[in-house]
């Protein structure tokens, strides 16, 4: 996923190229954070475009949570958003995308999970924010990923009877008729 | 038949279920929309209170990946369609993230312009219906009566009254009209005149202030931990704004205040939107008055389509414009994030590229969606008639809720 460069001309400014090495970003209040609890949660870290992005492992990410949100240091005290990307026939197939927000240092930061299609289940973060209740709910529901300790894990958009988990990649843009 | 009705309910013995459950839409007229909510109700008093969404979900995540980087922006007008304009702002500043795309001066400051007429509009429908739903008829009219001047500026700069599409993947559509800015300057001249007409109304109005002090109330901590933003965070004393915060498109170039009141229920969100219809105001003003001269569209020829002229005139103009009408453009891969502040809160653009024409991923985070969430902390252990006053309150848009 490196940068290409754009074939247009003009305006358009030449992007950076993405920073991958763990060793130049240790820097930031964040992967400092983390890799001071525990190296080996860590699996990959990104910086492209001014965003950063922290590769964690699947089962510590309510802990990772719950460390960036009380440190003093990072106070990513605000969910803004959960989602899911499915790479589909890749594996592991799915992301799902956590988006923290600092509302005191005002700064961002993204965490991932990578999930196999085998098990797509994830630990659920309602018990840090409550929050992400319908966040998870809806990616639930359009992608088929499990939260486990969700309160209320039922379908939220679509239909309860409905079959399937239309935003995966291999369900049909038009539907199944 | 009629006896029926009038026949004495039945005594509950002490500890049976006193409660019943009351249905609450979608077709309810001060659900916004189509809205359900199920109430668990004791009497007059909310013992639970569940949100039901999902009945306007039309799977505009998945059409997007369907189409063409530029064929994406008609369709996040109709997300939010109070605001269209904010979502087409969030949705090209994303997409100019990914592609490394510079947009000149004048076109950033048309995008503040209108984001900040957008706001207006919407403050004005939210303001008219949420006083309408409790009770105060006349300020609907009132506000509907400037929205309308709104909704003729955005069709003179766009040729459409709601769906507007105005913005484009490096710059605007069109050059704005001749007479467009002297009518924008008129409009917000007049404006604050306006504004201090519907306080008239409410503010200082006995039975306005008892339907909304100290009702559905929501503590900082709790709005923070489910997620609000916006006016719903903000009338919670929490002082965030990603306008002055984390500034986009321009908007450190602009001096305007955040409004922030500490008490945290109705009356503290409506007194927060009422002060942001000033400000917006203010930056209006200061968008016309300091607008720069030059390109609406940054230069790119493989991005932006060119001016019909050039189209008429030079043979490479006509190739691009083919080509990125039958094949698109390639975007290169990666991730951006762009959050805006909308009417509503933190609108938020999650998009992913493979490096193809097409975004492999759009997610949209909406405000609404989050603010909802909000609603049984507000209601439970109130009355009924507080719930009407609530949703108003959290200023509910459905489209954008289900997607």
């Amino acid at each position: 996923m490196g940068p290409v460069g754009c074939a247009a001309r003009g305006k358009v400014v030449s992007l950076a190229p993405a920073i991958t090495e763990l060793e130049q970003l240790k820097g930031h209040p964040a992967v400092a954070r983390l890799l001071a609890w525990n190296p080996a949660v860590v699996t990959g870290v990104k910086f492209d475009r001014d965003e950063m992005t922290i590769t964690v492992e699947r089962e510590n990410i309510r802990e990772a949570c719950a460390l960036l949100r009380d440190d003093a240091e990072c106070a990513f005290n605000f969910l803004s958003d959960i989602t899911c990307v499915d790479w589909y026939p890749a594996e592991p197939r799915f992301e799902v995308i956590y988006h923290l927000l600092s509302i005191p240092k005002k700064e961002r930061v993204r965490l991932k999970v990578r999930l196999d299609s085998a098990s797509p289940s994830v630990e659920s973060l309602t018990s840090l924010w409550p929050g992400a209740n319908y966040f998870e709910r809806e990616v639930f529901d359009l992608f088929g990923i499990r939260f486990a300790g969700h309160p209320y894990m039922r379908r939220l958009l679509m239909p309860e009877d409905w079959e399937g988990h239309p935003l995966r990649k291999d369900y049909p843009v038009e539907g199944y008729r | 038949m009629v006896m029926a009705y009038l026949a004495p309910t039945p005594v509950l013995e002490p500890g049976q279920d006193r409660t019943m459950i009351l249905n609450m839409g979608p077709q309810h007229p001060s659900t916004h929309g189509v809205l359900r909510l199920l109430l668990e109700i004791d009497g007059e008093t909310i013992v639970r209170i569940m949100p039901d969404i999902g009945f306007l979900h039309t799977g505009i995540e998945k059409t997007c990946e369907a189409k063409f980087y530029q064929q994406v922006v008609p369709l996040t007008d109709r997300i939010d369609y109070l605001c269209p304009m904010t979502n087409n702002l969030c949705y090209v500043l994303a997409v100019e993230k990914l592609l490394g795309l510079e947009i000149p001066p004048k076109a950033q400051w048309m995008r503040v312009l209108m984001n900040e007429l957008t706001r207006i509009n919407s403050h004005l429908v939210w303001l008219g219906t949420h006083a309408l739903d409790i009770g105060a008829m006349t300020v609907f009219l009132y506000c509907f009566r400037e929205r309308e001047e709104v909704l003729k500026m955005f069709e003179m700069v766009s040729g459409q009254r709601m769906m507007t599409s105005y913005f484009r993947i490096g710059g605007i559509a069109l050059e704005p009209p001749m007479g467009f800015f002297e009518r924008v300057r008129e409009f917000a001249g007049r404006f604050s005149e306006k504004v201090d007409e519907y306080e008239n109304l409410l503010t200082g109005n006995p039975i306005w202030m008892m339907r909304t002090q100290g009702v559905a109330r929501l503590s900082a901590e709790d709005a923070i931990a489910l997620g609000a933003s916006g006016p719903t965070l903000r009338g919670s004393g929490v002082d965030f704004d990603l306008r002055r915060d984390m500034p986009y498109s321009g908007y450190e170039n602009f001096k305007f205040k955040v409004p922030v009141a500490q008490e945290g229920d109705v009356f503290a969100r409506y007194m927060c939107r009422v002060q942001e219809l000033r400000e917006s105001n203010e930056i209006v003003k200061q968008a016309v008055d300091g607008m720069p001269e030059g390109a609406i569209k940054a230069d790119a020829p493989g991005i932006v389509l060119p001016d019909r002229e050039k189209m008429k005139t030079q043979m490479e103009a006509l190739i691009y414009h083919f080509k990125i009408i039958t094949e698109g453009f390639a975007v290169p891969a990666g991730e951006v994030y762009q959050a805006v502040e909308s009417p509503r809160g933190e609108m938020g653009y999650y998009i992913v590229s493979d490096g193809t024409a097409k975004p492999y991923r759009v997610h949209m985070r909406s405000a609404c969606f989050a603010n909802l969430q909000t609603l049984p902390k507000m209601c439970e252990g109130r009355l009924l008639a507080d719930v009407v006053a609530a949703i108003g309150s959290i200023d509910i848009v459905l489209g954008e809720i289900d997607r």
